[in-house]
């Protein structure tokens, strides 16, 4: 884009140096913690003098952990499981009116992604506590879908956009119903774009907190609920086990969307 | 000329119509439920006392209280000074970037959007060991002989903006970064060879013609920041307390729920005085746009 000013050398020295900077703001509280993990020491000391594993010991042993990070797992999955089918349905019906109509529909699906988390969290907690339901799985379940369909949404529209919708009319005219060409023609053709929006909606479940700390509780308590809680009463090294495995798990899942959508 | 349509098509037109319009509604029925209907029970219960009566006096309390003006300011302050730090910082950013080779970026874009991808306790669990008191910011800071004494970095306003700075920034870079790539560099090559200065450019070719990306990355950087919870929450350490913060204590501590709400409602309003502001400095943006060839 520079190529016109070869010789101000100085200002390119200027610009990548301060870029070098903000990029390792970026990546710092990232990467800081994963040495801590493999601390043997309870203190934070850095580097650590001596390594170990006790704190994934610590994590994979707590019966509290490892409900949390069952909860965790389940309503990622279900949170996906149904968002994913709600928002591909809600796609193809938007690309299908077209006009203010579709428009109109979008924005009512958008909302949940541009409203503040914690006016969800304590308005979802009003209504649940109505129904006497706060704490219970289905609670948390309602107000992550909520979230992943916008998500799912995002991904699914411009895949279907693209989308040569000749095959859809030419099976309609053979005589499939609507039904069968759905499940026939559009899904195993947006086969990679729905294993995006499945990820994506997965992770939005995982790393979603806000809704987690006022609606669920006890046995049903989130990994990042539980995370939030100990964060505010001391500051554990097994946190950063914790936190290394998790970010383990999202940059995989993260490579395979990426590696998925180039091949 | 006019075209009449078989009654019988117009009526399968309109049947299919219905049919599309029935697909959306699964993911309308949850939106419905768990979205709209929380906010519109929030307006409700702000109306209500403890006993379910119908009352004025959760906004009369909240309205005259101090303590919901000071959370109003500290709102404003951590929105707008997220803001600024996003624009200073990410606007050169996106530009090294946008004027790197297209492989170098892209691997470079991977490494700014790891902590997108990393989950928020995570950071926030990452800055607590990098900012405390005994932390390896100070660690560093006292060992080099910079500072005497280790900083106040974290448990306060300081804190929670470079939290909230850290979350915002790679939400912030992704539009301006796409704005910046999308400039024709034939532009900026033909502004060269008729003698402009690097500095000339910039203000007259790569500055006007990213404006549209900033201002889509300044929109989602306030909206993100105005109901911001867990870093104040967090890194805050109980001193920092936006309308965010308040609510939850006035909600989970005192057991205020029309208090809270109101709170809420006050965020709404919030977030619908913003929206408008936005609004009106966009038209004002593309009139410039507009203009610019002229001037």
């Amino acid at each position: 884009m520079l190529e016109a000013y070869p010789h101000n050398r100085l200002a390119r020295i200027v610009l990548w140096g301060f870029a070098a900077l903000v990029m390792a703001f970026l990546m710092l509280p990232t990467l800081v913690v994963v040495p801590l993990s493999f601390s043997a020491s309870n203190l934070l000391e850095f580097p650590p003098h001596a390594y170990s594993l006790r704190w994934y010991e610590n994590f994979f042993g707590s019966a509290t952990w490892m409900a949390a990070l069952r909860t965790s797992l389940i309503l990622g999955t279900l949170t996906a499981l149904i968002a994913v089918p709600f928002a591909l349905l809600g796609c193809i019906s938007m690309n299908r009116l077209g006009g203010k109509t579709a428009a109109a529909i979008q924005s009512v699906l958008l909302t949940p992604s541009i409203t503040p988390g914690i006016l969800l969290a304590i308005g979802l907690f009003f209504v649940l506590a109505a129904q006497r339901l706060v704490g219970t799985l289905f609670g948390v379940l309602v107000g992550h879908v909520v979230l992943a369909v916008p998500v799912a949404c995002i991904v699914l529209l411009p895949a279907l956009a693209r989308f040569d919708w000749n095959q859809v009319q030419a099976a309609r005219s053979l005589g499939a119903n609507w039904a069968r060409a759905i499940g026939g023609i559009i899904v195993p053709q947006l086969q990679i774009s729905l294993l995006s929006a499945t990820l994506m909606a997965f992770l939005t479940s995982l790393d979603e907190s806000v809704i987690s700390i006022f609606v669920a509780s006890g046995r049903n308590s989130t990994m990042p609920k539980l995370m939030f809680v100990s964060l505010r009463d001391q500051i554990d090294p097994t946190i950063a086990a914790i936190s290394t495995l998790w970010t383990a798990i999202v940059v995989v899942v993260v490579l395979i969307v990426a590696f998925r959508q180039k091949s | 000329m006019t075209v009449t349509v078989d009654p019988a098509l117009a009526a399968d037109a309109r049947r299919e119509r219905r049919f599309f319009l029935s697909l959306s509604l699964p993911a309308l029925f949850i939106v419905g439920l768990a979205a709209i209907l929380p906010i519109l029970w929030i307006i409700r219960q702000s109306f209500l006392t403890t006993g379910g009566e119908y009352t004025v006096g959760n906004y009369a309390k909240v309205l005259s209280s101090g303590l919901t003006w000071s959370a109003l300011v500290t709102t404003l302050e951590l929105s707008l000074g997220t803001l600024a730090i996003c624009i200073l910082l990410g606007t050169p950013l996106a530009l090294a970037l946008a004027s790197a080779r297209p492989r170098v970026a892209n691997v470079l874009m991977a490494f700014v959007m790891l902590p997108l991808w990393t989950a928020i306790l995570v950071r926030t669990y990452g800055w607590l060991v990098l900012l405390r008191r005994d932390g390896l910011i100070n660690a560093a800071l006292t060992g080099s002989g910079l500072t005497a004494e280790p900083l106040p970095l974290v448990y306060n306003f300081t804190g929670t903006l470079i939290g909230m700075v850290h979350y915002m920034l790679p939400l912030f870079l992704l539009p301006v970064y796409a704005a910046m790539r999308d400039i024709d560099p034939n532009l900026i090559r033909a502004a060269a060879s008729m003698g402009a200065t690097l500095g000339q450019v910039m203000r007259t070719v790569i500055m006007p013609l990213s404006a549209g990306g900033i201002f889509s990355g300044s929109v989602i950087v306030l909206i993100y920041s105005i109901g911001f919870f867990i870093t104040p929450a967090v890194l805050g350490g109980g001193k920092v307390n936006p309308l965010s913060t308040r609510i939850e204590r006035t909600l989970s501590t005192f057991q205020d729920w029309g208090s809270a709400s109101v709170l809420g409602i006050l965020l709404l309003v919030l977030m619908a005085l913003i929206g408008v502001m936005l609004l009106a400095a966009r038209r004002l943006l593309a009139q410039n746009t507009v203009d610019a060839p002229h001037a």
